[in-house]
């Protein structure tokens, strides 16, 4: 987990994902990211012998988000989400690998309340969305000892993992 | 037959990549002890440095909350799933 990883993503999703940024704003979006992760243990033998990427997503599953009282500077998942978005990435033959906000007339540069709240292995997607506008897309994965994040390169691919 | 703890997919690379582990144990907060004390680098992602489960940490036995029974001291039986499910949170600032 120390190597820096890159998340493989299609046009068709990263844009679902600005998408969602866009139409809550000046709230923030969230949701999670379904997909295959080359560690888990879903995988057979033929599959890890294939040339894969390390993290792809596949899918995702768009949330409401729950801080009613800060939207603009905060969003929430519950547990009875996470489980509703594991649910729904066990039906597609896939895991949550990770989870997508939105930072509305901010960097999408993760925040020191990010960090606090993060866990880790998760690739944790951040869109800026300046004025309404969905501007640039960002990856990160908190390290181990839960000092920081690490940026996560995103490649976008123009079709799913085989 | 010992509780049994499901560790969530986040977690599993802290506990040689076990999705569960069982343990002998009458209470919540036992079976946590005795998680975190075979797999410590478990601890800080669960625990904050005083010792307290950190916020976005839920703990179910069997289906309840351990939040609306008596939380780390929520006794356990033989057979019960001790569940550590995430909750997620964030935001700009």
């Amino acid at each position: 987990m120390s190597s820096a990883p890159t998340l493989w993503i299609s046009g068709h999703l990263a844009e679902k994902v600005r998408a969602h940024g866009k139409e809550t704003y000046p709230h923030e979006c969230c949701g999670a990211l379904l997909g295959r992760d080359a560690d888990a243990a879903a995988r057979t033998d033929s599959e890890k012998d294939a040339i894969a990427p390390e993290r792809e997503i596949l899918s995702l599953f768009p949330l409401v988000n729950r801080r009613d009282d800060s939207p603009r500077n905060r969003f929430s998942v519950t547990s009875e989400d996470v489980l509703a978005a594991e649910r729904a990435a066990r039906e597609q033959g896939l895991e949550v690998v990770g989870w997508y906000h939105s930072h509305p007339d901010h960097p999408a540069r993760p925040s020191q309340y990010d960090r606090d709240h993060a866990w880790p292995w998760y690739s944790y997607i951040i869109v800026s969305v300046q004025s309404g506008a969905p501007q640039e897309m960002t990856s990160w994965r908190l390290n181990d000892d839960r000092q920081e994040f690490f940026p996560e390169g995103i490649e976008i691919r123009q079709r799913a993992a085989v | 037959m010992p509780v049994k703890v499901m560790i969530p997919t986040p977690l599993r690379p802290y506990a040689g990549k076990r999705d569960s582990a069982e343990f002998n144990a009458h209470t919540v907060g036992e079976a946590l002890g005795h998680l975190t004390t075979q797999f410590a680098d478990l601890r800080r992602h669960l625990f904050t440095e005083d010792g307290k489960l950190r916020s976005f940490v839920n703990v179910y036995v069997n289906d309840e909350d351990i939040r609306y029974l008596a939380k780390e001291n929520t006794p356990t039986k033989d057979g019960d799933t001790i569940s550590i499910i995430p909750s997620i949170a964030g935001g700009c600032r």
